[in-house]
Formats: C-alpha cells, structure tokens, sequence
C-alpha cells in the first residue's frame, strides 16, 4: 500500500507589492479561494530579486510558482524587475503577471515587451481587487499549466 | 490607434489547430461567449506563418489581438512557430497561449522557456472544453489589458 504523500506540495506566490492594504487583501482572498497557495511578500523591486536570487536572508526562499508583480513602486521599480526576471535564463520560465494601477497604454506595451505574462490592472475598489485575485486564482492556479520546477528531493 | 473590441471593431484571434473537430468546438465556444470574437484559422505551422507575416493569400491579413497555438501541428510544428513568434519584434508582442493535448512537463517547460504567454492542456471531455474557451474569454479578453498593436 503507498504512503500518503508526507509532503504537500504547495503553489508558491511571490506578491511583489508596496501597498501594505492590498498585500493584505491579496494574502486574505487566496487565503479563502485556494489553500495549496502559500503567499510571499516582497515590498519593494530589491527584496522581489533577493528573495528570487535567494540572497541573505532569503538564502532558502521557494522558487515561486507565479509572480504577481506591480509597477509603481521604491527603490526598484516593477519594469526593473520584469527586465531581471526575463533576462535571467533560471527565472524566466515563471510566469510574471503585471498586476498594476496604471491604465496607460504604455506601461501596458512596456510589460510585454518585457515579456510580463499578461498585464491586469488592478482596481482601486476593493470588492474589484476581490474578484480580479479571484481569476488570478481560477485561471493561473487552476487551468493553466505551470511549469514545475525540477524538485530537490529533500 | 484601434482599440481592442471597441466600435464594433472583432477581436481577433488566431486559432493554429489542424483538427477539423477542435476548430468547429472552439468558433462555437467562443461565438457563444463572445460574438465580437473573429476566430482566424491557421491548419499547420506554415500557413499561421504565413498568416503572421501576411504572405500570399494572407497580404490583408488582421493583426491578431491573441494566438490559441497547438503545438503537435503538421509542416511546421508550433514549438517551432512560438519560437519564431517570439523572436519576432513585430510579433512577439500579441500574447501566445498554447492549447494542446499534452500534458508532458517537458513541453510545458519548453514553451515557457519559449516565452509562452500560459499553457492549456486541452480537455477530453465536450462540457470541459467549452469551460476552458469561456474561460480564457473571461480571462484573455475581458481582464486582461491586452497590447495595443500600432496599426499600420
């Protein structure tokens, strides 16, 4: 008879975001929708590239799954970051969703032309940023395929 | 500049697939969810070139605003038309979703290292067909800000 698996695996989520409410929010929504999901915080564009460089502090971070990462933001902005994550042959297969405030069509052109995912705009009504974390959820989480990494074997 | 879905203007998406059946299933999903939807359809990785780079028959081709891409396709195949896609700085733009059969992580893998928007492995089932096409319509054309193309 097999053994349970001992481990479950999770979706690890890197949020990269400097807007404490809406980090709030987002760790709350999935915290209700999917509960494979194990949230990480990055709240500006230097901690996003430490934690997924695996430096310091964040010598043993996850390898996130999925990034959702906004654009307006200190001390390195999210384009900074997209162009690092895209450029980087070890990080560029995880999907980068831009998740920003801007409507403006160049901030749009710009995250693909980075190589973002796709770009959704997040909305500045809470019941909205609700429901768009929400097909965050029912679409990268459950339909899309995400590409596993190789797993270390503990 | 032409906005996407606004003043009656399609939604033009190019559908690389070279089942006949999986086509029909899709322009119905699709035409049911979305009537502003215009499904264009490339049968093999030849002609959805041909289409991309308006040749021959495809001069007047639309710019399409997504790719629904198949990767198992006759003449060339679509691991081989994403690569050329993304290299392309005319093309590489217009979002890329795979819908295929496989489930493989290697071909998972391989089409994110190809810069694949996001991987579909396309469902058995009818009912689970038509869930996954409404919801990349939800997904791809109603929350998504997709690029908007300069029209030449």
């Amino acid at each position: 008879m097999e053994e349970a698996a001992a481990h479950k695996r999770y979706v690890e989520v890197l949020l990269v975001e400097d807007n404490p409410a809406d980090a709030r929010l987002a760790k709350e929504v999935f915290r209700d929708v999917n509960s494979s999901v194990r949230l990480h915080f990055a709240s500006d564009g230097l901690i996003a590239m430490a934690f997924l460089k695996r430096e310091g502090i964040y010598a043993d971070a996850p390898r996130p799954d999925l990034i959702l990462l906004d654009l307006n933001m200190p001390k390195m902005d999210g384009r900074a970051v997209l162009a690092r994550i895209k450029e980087d042959d070890d990080l560029k297969i995880i999907p980068t969703v831009v998740l920003s405030s801007s409507e403006a069509d160049a901030d749009v052109l710009i995250s693909y032309r980075l190589r973002a995912n796709c770009y959704l705009r997040k909305p500045a009504q809470w019941d909205e940023f609700d429901h768009i974390i929400r097909c965050i959820n029912a679409f990268w989480l459950s339909k899309i395929r995400l590409p596993r990494q190789l797993e270390v074997p503990a | 500049m032409r906005r996407i879905g606004e003043d009656g203007m399609p939604i033009e998406v190019l559908l690389v697939e070279d089942s006949t059946g999986d086509v029909r299933l899709t322009q119905e999903a699709f035409l049911e969810e979305n009537p502003t939807v215009h499904i264009n359809v490339a049968v093999d990785g030849v002609e959805a070139v041909a289409f991309l780079q308006r040749q021959g028959k495809h001069a007047d081709a639309p710019r399409p605003d997504l790719i629904l891409l198949d990767l198992n396709l006759p003449k060339m195949d679509g691991r081989e038309v994403l690569a050329l896609i993304k290299e392309d700085d005319s093309l590489k733009l217009i979002p890329t979703v795979i819908l295929t059969t496989s489930d493989a992580e290697a071909d998972i893998v391989k089409s994110y290292q190809l810069q694949a928007n996001c991987y579909l492995t396309k469902p058995v089932q009818l009912e689970d067909f038509e869930v996954l096409v409404k919801s990349i319509n939800d997904f791809w054309l109603k929350q998504v800000k997709l690029p908007q193309q300069l029209q030449f």
